[in-house]
């Protein structure tokens, strides 16, 4: 079989093309996505956690950041609720324990890199990416600077760089990407002195965080959280206590970022499909009746005038 | 006679050039600590609150207050009611600059300006509710620049551009209705992805279509309100078919209005029966969301109503106010008063007097242009070459 050149060239370009319009269908749709097979995901044992902020301080130094306000020997901070700043890609706060007074938990806070991220899916310039080892990854080289991915974060993390006159950033936790593609840890898990993170295929941390509900049952509340809140995530918490008491949400709901707005931009083409040919409808309906209301005009001037000159030629007939 | 007014509005004038010239002043200078200082030299905005006044109420109330244009141009190319022609050309312009200044007053907020065209040339994030608006926002200010052209070209003398520009006028409209639904309900459908942050009272799955109803009231209600300021500073400009038409216009769309709040009042109903949302109403937050509701859209509905039965300019006028007002507290609710309600008073947010100061200076702008346009071209009056042409 022979194949002209431009038949090949028809080819490609259809192909070309169909991946395209493959792709936006796919993202306004409620498809289900469970992530990257294989992709990384870190387990936060809040058990383990002592609150000793050696993962800030690893998390300052391999991302470059400026030093602290307070020194991260001063535990003192962990008093106040913190969030992440430009500064600070991940805080450690403390919580009163509601079941064991006198016995304080320990969350620590930063980027959960959702399987199906709020901030990529409300990105106009796709500044964000889901990386196949699990990651939000942020590129400031396209970004506007429109903070919508900091409005539509349910866990309210990303920050921007509001005192950069020309080349503010969104700056947020990257899963150490770099690191992690290079065969390293991420920062603060190498860091963490207690083992209360752990860094693995999301599946195996699954797995580990349930061989731990089955051996201390006691000690958990039976919840990964990080395993379907918003459609899931690259970070999975265990705890004691309930999340709740950790000041993390436990009304997110397990729907993912995009499908909240996929059923708002679906309906784009029913607009553009519909509007057009309905106002055109209009607009000859309208055009019409009032050609019918000039004719019937025209009729009626006409008709009155016939009446009217008749009437004026009868007198003479009589005459 | 004549001369009184003049000396008049002479006055007024000098009194708004006095003003105006503060305003400039002022927001010249903040331009300047802006864009050499960055978003937080100027701004009361942090990493929960990302989004302030240049957001609730330059870009929100600023297309929902433009929609004069397209609500009067489908009035009348699209559903034929010819009666209120002349309304067009105002609404038209007050839509365009309404729209320029909110291109305008975007270029302040986000933090590089100069990347803005690149959701469109550099990289596309069509799962974007933004970047629709973005799209939409930008094609119907094209849109509204090409409407309005033919008063610049009738003014200009440029006669056969401008008879082209008027054979599209259908073609445009059109258009022009099919993205003002879009970027309209768009808007409203920004905030669908914070379930988690807007309170439940104001979130729903209808907030596009709660925008795009209310972007006709305030449309309608802003050209009712723009003519009363028009008949008081530029009556001189307007010739008769315009004076004539004008009653009918505020009447006309005085009943719309009232009609579209109604409906509008059925279907918030609607929303917080189908969320089974009643508990709230008994919240402090619900006490306030009464008041959007009742003081803001029923008030404005039924005052509209008798304002049209007993053929009340007055009362009509002044509803306008309360209806536009209302559409603005809308737009600041969403945006501001019930967005981040789970946060403690300590991470709210409050505009700085210097966000204020730059919206006021955009606004003002717009007035500057409206008069500049209106006292030389033929907006309020028909051109004396192009009489009958439409």
């Amino acid at each position: 079989m022979s194949i002209s050149r431009r038949k090949f060239l028809g080819w490609v370009g259809a192909a070309g093309l169909s991946t395209t319009i493959g792709k936006s269908a796919s993202a306004a749709t409620n498809k289900h996505f469970a992530g990257y097979p294989d992709s990384f995901a870190i387990l936060h044992d809040t058990t383990l956690c002592v609150g000793c902020r050696s993962c800030e301080a690893a998390c300052n130094k391999v991302n470059d950041l400026p030093p602290p306000d307070r020194p991260f020997t001063d535990l003192s901070v962990l008093e106040t609720r913190r969030r992440t700043t430009t500064k600070a890609f991940t805080v450690v706060n403390k919580y009163d324990n509601p079941k064991k007074s006198g016995h304080p938990v320990f969350y620590k806070k930063q980027c959960n890199h959702c399987l199906e991220p709020a901030c990529a899916s409300a990105c106009f310039v796709r500044a964000f990416k889901k990386t196949k080892t699990g990651a939000v990854v942020y590129d400031p080289s396209v970004c506007v600077g429109c903070r919508y991915c900091m409005i539509a974060c349910p866990f309210e993390i990303p920050t921007y760089e509001y005192d950069q006159a020309l080349t503010p950033r969104i700056r947020k936790c990257t899963m150490c990407h770099p690191r992690v593609i290079e065969g390293q840890l991420p920062g603060c898990v190498e860091a963490c002195p207690m083992e209360a993170l752990s860094f693995g295929k999301r599946e195996d941390m699954i797995k580990i965080a349930r061989e731990r509900f089955r051996k201390y049952p006691d000690r958990y509340v039976n919840h990964i959280y990080g395993e379907n809140e918003m459609g899931g995530t690259s970070w999975l918490y265990v705890s004691g206590a309930p999340f709740k008491a950790l000041g993390m949400r436990e009304d997110l709901g397990i729907k993912p970022a995009p499908e909240l707005t996929a059923g708002a931009l679906s309906s784009v083409p029913i607009i553009v499909g519909l509007w057009p040919v309905l106002l055109a409808g209009i607009y000859a309906v309208s055009k019409r009746k009032e050609k019918f209301a000039q004719t019937d005009q025209e009729e009626a001037v006409a008709s009155a005038l016939d009446k009217d000159r008749s009437e004026q030629s009868q007198p003479e007939e009589e005459s | 006679m004549a001369h009184v007014t003049t000396g008049e509005r002479k006055s007024i004038f000098s009194l708004f050039n006095f003003i105006a010239l503060i305003v400039l002043g002022v927001g010249i200078y903040l331009t300047y600590l802006r864009f050499a200082g960055g978003l937080g030299a100027v701004t009361n905005l942090s990493d929960y609150n990302p989004w302030g006044i240049w957001i609730s109420f330059d870009l929100l109330c600023g297309v929902a207050l433009a929609a004069g244009g397209y609500v009067t141009s489908s009035a009348v190319y699209l559903f034929g009611m010819k009666k209120y022609h002349s309304a067009v050309r105002p609404a038209i312009l007050t839509g365009f600059l309404g729209y320029a200044l909110v291109f305008l007053a975007i270029n302040y907020d986000v933090g590089r300006p100069w990347r803005l065209p690149y959701p469109l040339v550099v990289q596309q994030g069509t799962t974007s509710v933004l970047f629709e608006v973005g799209l939409c926002v930008a094609t119907y200010l094209t849109v509204l620049f090409i409407e309005f052209s033919p008063a610049a070209m009738e003014w200009l003398g440029l006669k056969r551009a401008r008879n082209l520009v008027v054979k599209l006028t259908i073609l445009l409209t059109i258009f022009g209705v099919v993205l003002s639904t879009m970027h309209q309900s768009s808007l409203g459908a920004l905030f669908l992805i914070v379930p988690s942050k807007l309170h439940p009272l104001w979130y729903s799955s209808y907030i596009p279509i709660y925008f795009f109803v209310t972007s006709i009231v305030a449309g309608l209600s802003m050209v009712i309100f723009e003519s009363t300021l028009s008949h008081r500073f530029f009556a001189h400009k307007m010739d008769e078919t315009h004076l004539k038409e004008a009653n009918g216009v505020t009447l006309g769309f005085g009943k719309a209005a009232s009609y579209v709040l109604a409906g509008y009042f059925a279907i918030k109903v609607l929303g917080i029966s189908s969320g089974n949302l009643w508990h709230y109403l008994k919240t402090g937050y619900g006490t306030w969301y009464l008041v959007e509701l009742l003081g803001f859209v029923a008030l404005p509905s039924l005052l509209y109503a008798i304002g049209v039965r007993v053929k009340s300019l007055t009362l009509i006028k002044w509803t306008s106010v309360l209806a536009v007002l209302g559409v603005i507290l809308n737009r600041f609710n969403v945006c501001l008063i019930a967005f981040n309600w789970h946060l403690p008073a300590s991470e709210r947010y409050f505009p700085h007097w210097m966000e204020i100061g730059i919206s006021v200076f955009i606004v003002m702008i717009g007035l500057i242009l409206y008069r500049f346009i209106v006292t030389r071209m033929p907006i309020l009056y028909e051109h004396s070459d192009y009489k009958d042409a439409h």
